[in-house]
């Protein structure tokens, strides 16, 4: 367990304060091994936004701790642990495609010739190569995208952290780019944690799913999803994938049945 | 070929206009000081092309002086209290209610600051005219960020120079360049009320008072067709500096074209 | 309620404020009083030049001229005359602007043909064609209203044109569907959706109308208005620096208040439907 990239104990998260406060996430205890990939899956207002959130330091825990990387939160963000996809790709306007890739690059004060051939890899890498002097309103949604996780990846961070990342794409895109995350994931060997509400794209992506339940957030279970891998088009047919999916959807629908306190990820 | 095409009713409409303005001044025997006729006018405008010349640039001189020193005093407060989120949107309702002064009224002040003859007092009028709506966009610019951008800055711990350089100016050059682009008739507009309240003899607003206090309509309008066309020439001037300046910003021109 | 009564705290913290750092200036630098040499000599900071905030307040209830009215009295009628012409010129220069901006929507070839000359138009100064309009109907404040329209239809235009096209496609297609003629779409989608932009651009109108009447008044010989005042007072600046100061501040309230009275109107009018941020 010592090789655990993310670890939470007895975290809470409260927004707001008095009689208006309500409680995000209740006593979270988490784990997340080296190299896995982790979905959290759960109805909107179950606090995975939130959890993803404070692995990135985006926001504070209102009571427990965190660790990151075997530092604290905060200190694993001013050491540029992680890097962060969001729903929309928040791209900057005013910077080519290729900049925009380098933005982390220059936060971390690498010489420009370096920044440049950083870059050009990660376009390759999400097979953009040739858009580098496109501006992010002359691509396509899912291209916007796929610059966002050249962005997150340029820097090579130890965790990806993605908050619903295709949740704006239409499925046929979403499911290509699902293939691509899944090859960058084996080819770069980050840990990613992915925020989705999608059963099957969570089951298709993940070694660990994550089910939440809603008010207050909590982790009902975690389960081990261990199709073979490498993944594809194939995988998506086979029978124990649909057996997977269908005990994600029991679980969410199960609600607190049988509640486990502490959920420990088995390494796998 | 498509271009032409767009323009011809415009172009149509411009002979048309003139065409009939000169037949009906004719025609109908209009008085020369009422309306004078468009070859009035040009040949007005030719024989007073030196003096139309000379005070069309000293006018002009105002005007970009002006917007020059109202335009850097407001980016300079602008980018000074953006710094402070709040302060900056608890004032703004008191830059916009004072963008509603009528700014002329300070005209005849300016004078007696400045000197009527000098041109620093137009380009005083003209700065004030204009900080207000540089100032109000570039606030705007510099603090209707997207959230998801400073989230994204903060992800990479970088720090406030660095979110400041690298989103909030590049955020807010469009909406400097907006203002700009109506700060530039507006300057012209401002020195030449301004120059009403007195001013050096070779500008245009004193040459056009002084023709039409003569009923010389025509001299006057052969003014009024220059200080159009150095507001027009300006504002083409800060348009092009801005597509130079903001070239991803193309597509969301091509819907504010008017 | 409450926050109403922030804003007017605000407001006249401001106030005092600038009151302050107007005497700051005159103590550093203006003319000085007995026992006290202002370090520096600012020529713009004399007394002829920056009259006292207390001698400004005191000219509004000396009289205007040797034994006439006080002259806040005096500015009060004139603020009205103006406002008369303000007035006007805005409710004229709005029903143009959105004629136009109704007509350019409707059709394709009138907006090709006329909006150059619409934008064009913004670029001469009123100043110069006031006189002519001065001449073809008469000196009044009809005419300085006329002159006024002149500043104040453009941006109704523009952003009539961008509130009209502004409706969700689907609802123009819906209302296509229910085969609805022209001017129900006009009434019921168009001139709804493009609500929030006129009151944007009203805004801008309701300051460039009274811009335009205080302009419109110098070269048309009107005397009873604002601009009348400030060309008057200006005239004999030496024997009253404050007077001057005083009808530009009346000048000032009325553009505000003007611009202020929209507001409310558009707060009202609009009340639970979203803002567009003016620009």
């Amino acid at each position: 367990m010592s090789e655990a990239v993310v670890r939470f104990r007895a975290v809470d998260k409260v927004f707001g304060s008095g009689a208006d406060a309500t409680k995000a996430l209740d006593r979270i205890d988490l784990e997340i091994p080296k190299r896995a990939f982790v979905s959290l899956i759960g109805p909107s207002g179950c606090g995975k936004s939130t959890l993803l959130r404070l692995i990135g330091d985006l926001t504070r825990p209102s009571a427990g701790t965190i660790e990151v990387n075997g530092k604290s939160a905060h200190r694993a963000r001013l050491d540029r642990d992680y890097g962060m996809v969001f729903q929309s790709p928040v791209l900057f306007d005013w910077r080519t495609v290729m900049r925009n890739v380098e933005l982390p690059l220059e936060m971390s004060a690498i010489p420009k010739r370096a920044r440049a051939t950083r870059a050009q890899e990660m376009l390759a890498l999400v097979e953009l190569t040739g858009f580098e002097r496109r501006y992010p309103w002359q691509l396509s949604g899912g291209m916007q995208q796929r610059v966002a996780i050249a962005r997150a990846l340029s820097f090579e961070p130890a965790i990806l952290l993605m908050d619903e990342p295709f949740g704006a794409l239409d499925e046929i895109t979403r499911e290509r780019l699902n293939l691509e995350l899944l090859r960058i994931w084996q080819q770069t060997g980050t840990t990613i944690v992915f925020v989705t509400h999608s059963i099957p794209e969570a089951v298709f992506l993940s070694t660990h799913v994550a089910v939440m339940s809603a008010r207050p957030g909590r982790i009902l279970d975690v389960i081990a999803v261990d199709l073979p891998q490498p993944r594809n088009d194939l995988t998506r047919e086979d029978e124990r994938y649909f057996g997977f999916i269908t005990r994600v959807r029991e679980r969410l629908r199960g609600g607190d049945a049988a509640r486990p306190r502490a959920v420990e990820v088995a390494a796998s | 070929m498509s271009r032409i095409r767009y323009y011809a009713p415009a172009a149509t409409l411009f002979v048309a206009v003139l065409v009939t303005w000169e037949l009906l001044v004719s025609v109908l025997g209009i008085q020369q000081f009422l309306l004078p006729r468009p070859s009035a006018i040009a040949a007005a405008f030719v024989d007073h092309l030196d003096e139309l010349a000379t005070a069309g640039r000293n006018t002009l001189i105002e005007a970009v002086g002006g917007l020059a020193i109202g335009g850097v005093a407001a980016l300079a407060v602008a980018g000074a209290t953006a710094r402070w989120t709040t302060a900056s949107r608890t004032l703004l309702p008191f830059a916009i209610a004072a963008n509603s002064v009528p700014i002329i009224a300070f005209a005849p002040i300016m004078n007696n600051w400045f000197g009527v003859l000098n041109p620093l007092s137009k380009m005083m009028v003209v700065a004030v005219l204009v900080f207000f709506p540089v100032m109000i966009n570039t606030v705007r610019g510099l603090t209707l960020v997207e959230p998801g951008s400073l989230e994204l800055m903060r992800s990479y711990a970088a720090d406030e120079l660095a979110v400041f350089l690298k989103v909030r100016i590049p955020n807010a050059l469009p909406y400097i360049f907006t203002a700009l682009r109506v700060s530039a008739t507006l300057s012209l507009i401002g020195a030449i009320v301004a120059e009403y309240f007195g001013g050096a003899r070779s500008v245009l607003g004193q040459f056009i008072i002084t023709e039409a206090a003569f009923f010389r309509f025509a001299n006057a309008w052969a003014a009024i067709i220059v200080a159009s066309a150095a507001s027009i020439a300006f504002f083409l001037i800060i348009l092009a500096l801005e597509r130079v300046a903001l070239p991803w910003h193309a597509s969301a021109r091509a819907t504010d074209a008017l | 309620m409450f926050r109403g009564a922030r804003s007017v705290v605000t407001f006249v913290v401001v106030v005092i404020a600038l009151a302050a750092g107007w005497e700051l200036v005159k103590l550093l630098g203006g003319d000085g009083f007995p026992g006290w040499t202002p370090p520096f000599q600012w020529q713009i900071a004399s007394d002829l030049n920056m009259p006292h905030v207390w001698d400004i307040a005191a000219a509004f209830v000396e009289p205007a001229q040797r034994n006439g009215p006080p002259l806040g009295f005096v500015l009060a009628n004139a603020a009205v005359f103006t406002f008369r012409e303000a007035f006007g010129g805005f409710v004229f220069g709005a029903g143009l602007g959105l004629a136009l901006a109704i007509v350019f929507v409707h059709s394709p070839l009138l907006e090709r043909a006329l909006v150059p000359y619409v934008v064009a138009s913004q670029t001469v100064p009123i100043i110069a064609i006031a006189p002519m309009v001065v001449i073809w109907l008469q000196a009044g404040w009809l005419s300085v209203a006329v002159i006024s329209a002149y500043l104040t239809f453009f941006p109704v235009t523009i952003a009539g044109v961008r509130g009209l096209r502004s409706p969700d496609p689907r609802a123009m297609e819906l209302m296509r569907s229910y085969a609805a003629p022209t001017r129900d779409v006009l009434l019921k989608v168009r001139l709804p959706a493009a609500a929030p932009y006129l009151f944007a651009a009203f805004k801008i109108a309701a300051t460039a109308s009274v811009v335009g009447a205080i302009i419109g008044e110098l070269p048309s010989g009107i005397r009873e208005g604002l601009g009348g005042a400030i060309l008057n007072f200006n005239q004999f600046y030496v024997s009253g620096p404050p007077k001057l100061w005083a009808a530009i501040i009346v000048a000032a309230l009325v553009g505000i208040s003007f611009f202020a009275a929209v507001r409310v109107a558009e707060v009202v009018m609009l009340r639970g439907r979203v803002a567009v941020a003016e620009s």
